[in-house]
């Protein structure tokens, strides 16, 4: 009876685990690549799978992802098929003589071989890592990368392009770098407050900005378009809605997008009321406008505001309805932001938001 | 007149008022009932953390779902880490420690009693403490005011620029207080096991259950203590203008993570060494065969305690260490795996030409076997800096622990409470509850944390509150947050068999699993001071010596 019920439960149990096994390496190795499969078009605005990367330094990480994955897997089948394979071999059976089996104590030899054969393994897994981080982290800088300093702040990302004098926020524009002739983006990352982590997981491992302290990452996107990212080491309230988004741009592309930024803020004299709310509040203690008296560092510079598809760090899209509400009520799209309520008036509101439409 | 006093006590001791017997078990130095005390109040807060972890699952079930603020969500995950590992995991296993060890090494108590119950007595406050925090975090305010930071509390979060109010003072102070606790009772262990073995039980015949427990009361002394001192440091950061890690002052935010892990990491194995002790029992005895390679064993779970000391600053693999650094902690993490592997292999010898009885405790000990395995591999994938940096910090490493802490950790217990629930209370826990608590879980289980690895491969990472759709992350969370709750339902069927065998349940009799080690020769519950006369033993199986004299185990060891 007892044994009957054994019987049974063994089944069920083997039958969960193949089950089991199916969806982890279905899910694992597959699941991942499966997602990405359909798009015709390489639109990456709403993807941001690891194993799908588009630049030179993701698929040297892409690469040793893949290498350790056949390595643990490998294991993962063998050590598998020895565990089914001895519960199902050595279960207690019906009609047992009820004597106990043979006590066998060790075997130095074999022991020895399930010690040396792992020191093999984690010798070729170790020696295969310390290449590829030498090739990332030790990588010398070439005269004509591209350099942009990230800054993380809660909950935004600030970018500045020392050597070009363009300064933005959450939307980083990079040149691609083509393979022939690699022009690389070299980033120096900062912290303005807490921790946060800057990952773009199409065009790199992430990479955390500390405050005091200076961490360096390159980029060699091979693909135009635009990737999405966001802050992975939790920094306060909003962590959630730190968002990023990279463009990939041409060459011509990326220049002409400089040109503009340097360019000083649109003055458009039939906007003169909302400019001066801008001026005359407390906008201007956080944010800059080039070209007006508003020179805040706290917020995102908002001279080119209206080149960006999104606010608040890509909690909502670039709307005027949204840019209303946004300086309205922020905790409506972003609870726990820094940005304060402005309690202005109906009419100061839509002036300032007509205002700042006008800051291409 | 003497009679008649003779005739009230016969009465007292029929029906004592409760208070004396509740003053009894509040003043007992016992090690069984603080063993019992450690247990039941780490069930109460795996139920509590469980709570908190289907808040944070519901809440994530669908993208920008508003089912709790980003601010409760914060709260809730900080909550859920620091219960799960501080007042659920350590507690729970220092139960079964406690209750334990003296009994398998043939002694009548632990070295210091009254040191045990100060323990326990601190940690207990130490968890009052942190959920204190919900109604004292930030003045009276009622709830809702308890930590945020993240249950690894990174600076500069925690200074007061970015946490005013209480609730960060709370966290830091609740586990000061419990740190002590570990402290102590890490130190009994140690003279427990080293000082009070019984008569012939040399270190190579300890069971291997004493073994580990000893390495884990090692490895508590050297890891609780940087932690407690960051946590000092970062109070006078805090009150008395000191600049460790407020880093607007030149504090360093990098040396409170190294201060963290080199507690944190360790602590992975403080967690699972016991566990490890568990299953070195259970599949012996379910196989029917001494454990495989003994000496091998306890080598190998001293190498874990010494590898483990050195792997910290895989935790720390993305904030911008030298590539010496990262290479460093890349080789001591992956030598990890290979004692560890020695663990796992010699199971499987265990079990080899064995004839394993599939009890619930063995059910549960396979599914660890299985379940550790894969935690090893993904852990091993971790372990490579380079993979980490598109790893770490996404949904991978959530699924990656979790499936060490509840596949591997609370697996283990469920087999360790099933084993020795007979012993701690005389009553058998049901197999048929037992059975559907297995199935149910180890279903619950692989849709939840199985399935969690993804999101993070496709760039979810952890801790955000909430998520746009479109981002192929939705099913996936949907069916983790479906897999969470057939899990709270097993757990649900596991407290109910808690429950109805104490009362329903066959009686156990001292060794209901024929088992050879000395907790089995006692009655079940074992009475008072555990032995009448302390036991001599002659080899590491002292029961199977009895119950086979024509062919004792210590004729070959």
């Amino acid at each position: 009876m007892a044994m009957a019920e054994n019987e049974r439960t063994e089944g069920g149990l083997l039958l969960s685990r193949v089950l089991s096994v199916l969806v982890i390496l279905a899910g694992i190795l597959f699941a991942a690549q499966l997602c990405v499969a359909a798009p015709a078009q390489p639109d990456h605005s709403h993807v941001s799978n690891i194993f799908d990367p588009h630049s030179g330094n993701a698929g040297i990480l892409y690469r040793l992802g893949n290498f350790v994955l056949s390595i643990t897997g490998l294991i993962f089948v063998v050590v598998f098929t020895l565990l089914v394979y001895v519960v199902v071999k050595f279960r207690s059976r019906a009609g047992d003589n009820g004597r106990e089996p043979a006590q066998v104590y060790g075997s130095t030899q074999i022991e020895l071989a399930w010690t040396v054969i792992p020191i093999l393994i984690v010798v070729v897994l170790f020696l295969a890592t310390a290449r590829v981080i030498h090739a990332i982290e030790d990588a010398e800088q070439p005269t004509n990368a591209m350099e942009v300093t990230v800054i993380g702040h809660q909950f935004w990302w600030e970018y500045r392009y020392p050597a070009l004098g363009v300064v933005t926020a959450n939307e980083l524009h990079i040149p691609v770098s083509d393979p022939a002739h690699p022009r690389p983006t070299f980033f120096k990352l900062l912290s303005a407050d807490t921790d946060h982590s800057f990952w773009v997981p199409q065009l790199g491992g992430k990479t955390d900005l500390i405050p005091n302290r200076i961490n360096k990452i390159w980029f060699s996107p091979q693909e135009t378009g635009v990737f999405l990212g966001q802050c992975a080491q939790y920094c306060g309230t909003q962590h959630a809605k730190m968002l990023l988004r990279v463009s990939v741009d041409s060459t011509e592309d990326f220049d002409a997008w400089i040109r503009a930024q340097k360019l000083p803020a649109i003055q458009d004299e039939k906007e003169a009321a909302g400019r001066r709310v801008f001026e005359t509040t407390a906008c201007l203690n956080c944010h800059a406008v080039g070209g007006t008296n508003g020179t805040g560092r706290f917020g995102p510079d908002l001279t080119h505001l209206m080149s960006r598809q999104t606010i608040a760090a890509g909690a909502a899209e670039n709307t005027p309805a949204n840019l209303r509400l946004w300086i309205q009520n922020p905790d409506a799209i972003k609870f726990g932001s820094l940005m304060p309520a402005m309690k202005l008036s109906d009419a100061d509101l839509d002036a300032l938001v007509r205002y700042l439409e006008t800051l291409k | 007149m003497s009679s008649d006093a003779m005739a009230i006590r016969t009465a007292e001791a029929a029906g004592r008022p409760w208070v004396e017997v509740l003053h009894e078990w509040v003043t007992t130095v016992d090690h069984k009932r603080l063993g019992i005390f450690y247990i039941v109040y780490a069930l109460v807060f795996l139920v509590i953390g469980g709570i908190e972890a289907v808040i944070i699952r519901i809440q994530l079930m669908r993208p920008l779902n508003d089912f709790v603020t980003p601010q409760v969500f914060n709260r809730m995950f900080t909550m859920h880490g620091t219960t799960m590992i501080f007042f659920v995991a350590m507690p729970v296993l220092f139960g079964f420690a406690n209750y334990l060890v003296p009994l398998m090494i043939g002694a009548r108590d632990m070295a210091f009693p009254r040191l045990n119950a100060f323990s326990f007595w601190l940690m207990a406050l130490g968890g009052f403490l942190l959920y204190f925090s919900f109604v004292g975090g930030s003045g009276l305010y009622g709830a809702g005011n308890a930590p945020d930071v993240g249950w690894w509390a990174y600076a500069p979060l925690t200074s007061r620029a970015f946490s005013p109010g209480h609730s960060t003072d709370y966290w830091t102070i609740a586990l000061l207080v419990s740190g002590f606790g570990s402290i102590g009772t890490a130190i009994n262990l140690i003279a427990t096991i080293l000082c009070m073995r019984c008569p012939g039980m040399t270190l190579g015949r300890m069971p291997l259950l004493a073994w580990l427990n000893l390495v884990m009361s090692g490895m508590v002394l050297i890891t609780i203590t940087p932690l407690s001192a960051a946590q000092i440091m970062l109070m006078v950061d805090r009150y008395l203008g000191g600049h460790f890690f407020d880093t607007q002052a030149g504090g360093s935010a990098a040396l409170w993570m190294h201060f963290f892990w080199i507690f944190g990491h360790p602590e992975v194995y403080i967690l699972i060494l016991p566990c490890f002790a568990f299953m070195s029992e259970i599949i012996p005895v379910f196989s029917r065969k001494p454990i495989f390679g003994y000496p091998v064993m306890v080598g190998a779970s001293v190498a874990i305690g010494f590898v483990s000391m050195s792997v910290w600053a895989h935790h720390m693999f993305s904030i911008g260490m030298s590539s010496y650094a990262n290479a460093f902690f890349t080789i001591t993490t992956l030598s990890v795996g290979v004692p560890t592997g020695i663990k796992i292999f010699n199971w499987l010898g265990t079990m080899w030409g064995g004839k394993i009885q599939f009890k619930t405790p063995m059910l549960f000990s396979i599914a660890f076997l299985f379940q550790f395995l894969i935690a090893g591999l993904t852990g091993i994938m971790l372990g490579s800096a380079a993979f980490n940096w598109q790893l770490t910090g996404s949904y991978f490493v959530v699924a990656h622990f979790h499936y060490v802490i509840v596949g591997g950790i609370l697996f283990a217990l469920f087999g360790a409470f099933y084993y020795w629930y007979p012993k701690i209370t005389g009553k058998m826990l049901s197999e048929t509850l037992g059975k559907l608590h297995f199935w149910l879980f180890f279903i619950g289980f692989h849709m939840t944390f199985d399935l969690m690895h993804i999101p993070g491969l496709l760039g979810m990472p952890r801790r955000i509150y909430t998520y746009e759709p479109g981002r192929g992350w939705d099913t996936w969370n949907l069916l983790v947050t479906i897999g969470a709750f057939v899990q709270s339902i097993a757990t649900l069927v596991f407290v109910a068999n808690l429950i109805i065998s104490y009362f329903k349940g066959r009686d156990a009799g001292n060794d209901p699993w024929d088992a050879w080690t000395l907790e089995w020769s006692v009655s079940s519950p074992p009475p008072e001071y555990n032995f009448a006369t302390i036991p001599t033993v002659a080899s590491r199986r002292p029961l199977w010596d009895i119950k086979h004299p024509e062919d004792p185990d210590s004729r070959y060891e």
